[in-house]
């Protein structure tokens, strides 16, 4: 599974994107975010309030609440400020 | 009658008169154009600012806005409408996303353009960071979400960045 990640939240974690194999036990976003902030110092900054984090599967938005199971391509960014 | 829809994301500067032309030319079913265009300030919250990088995801920013276009279509009599979305480095003065909706009688491309500006101010995927000029010159910051924009695409019955709490 392909996670991106946009604006500061990929500063924070050094890379726009990377490949993961998805443990076993994690099955929704909010899951996912909490597992990723145990990889690192850089993920927990990241992460560190997870409720201004914004997520995307496939290119859709999605609540934290929501099962990755099948997703492509999952991608973690800051509330939005186009326009 | 298909409605002539067009969705851009792109580096370069626009030419919002020539969009709108564009799609009022040869018709005469058009009574109303309304044209919006952001402009990329030279000061954010009261300090100076050299430029504004707009960072975006590609793919799925095309994709979010073409959505709401076709809601906009579904929602009011609207006969053609265009969304120019720039990213990349943008100084003061240059512009940064125009929308232009057409109909018949005036409501239907305010209402349309309206919805679709505070529309992408909260759900489209893109990011803005600040280059400081003056004494801060070369900081960078990122534009924090306002609230106020939330609420206005809350009224449409948009869901606005709350979504994900």
């Amino acid at each position: 599974m392909k996670l991106r990640y946009f604006a500061w939240v990929r500063e924070r974690i050094g890379k726009p994107e990377e490949d993961i194999e998805l443990p076993a036990g994690v099955s929704t976003v909010a899951e996912l975010i909490a597992w990723l902030s145990a990889r690192g110092e850089e993920y927990a900054y990241a992460f560190e309030n997870p409720k201004v984090i914004r997520a995307a599967i496939n290119r859709t938005h999605v609540k934290p609440d929501s099962k990755i199971a099948g997703a492509g391509e999952i991608a973690f960014f800051p509330p939005m400020t186009g326009g | 009658m298909t409605i002539p829809t067009t969705v851009r994301i792109q580096r370069e500067a626009f030419d919002v008169s020539a969009e709108a032309k564009k799609l009022t030319h040869g018709r005469t079913d058009a009574g109303a154009v309304v044209t919006f265009t952001g402009i990329c300030r030279g000061a954010e919250g009261g300090e100076p600012i050299a430029a504004l990088t707009l960072e975006h995801y590609p793919g799925m920013a095309e994709a979010e806005i073409e959505r709401h276009v076709q809601e906009a279509v579904a929602r009011w009599p609207i006969i053609g409408v265009t969304v120019i979305h720039r990213y990349g480095r943008i100084v003061p003065g240059e512009d940064i996303v125009m929308v232009v909706t057409v109909s018949s009688h005036r409501e239907a491309a305010f209402a349309a353009a309206e919805f679709l500006m505070d529309y992408l101010k909260t759900r489209a995927p893109f990011w803005k960071q600040v280059e400081k000029a003056g004494a801060k010159a070369n900081a960078k910051t990122w534009v924090e979400a306002k609230t106020t924009d939330d609420a206005a695409a809350e009224r449409w019955g948009v869901p606005g960045r709350h979504a994900a709490e």
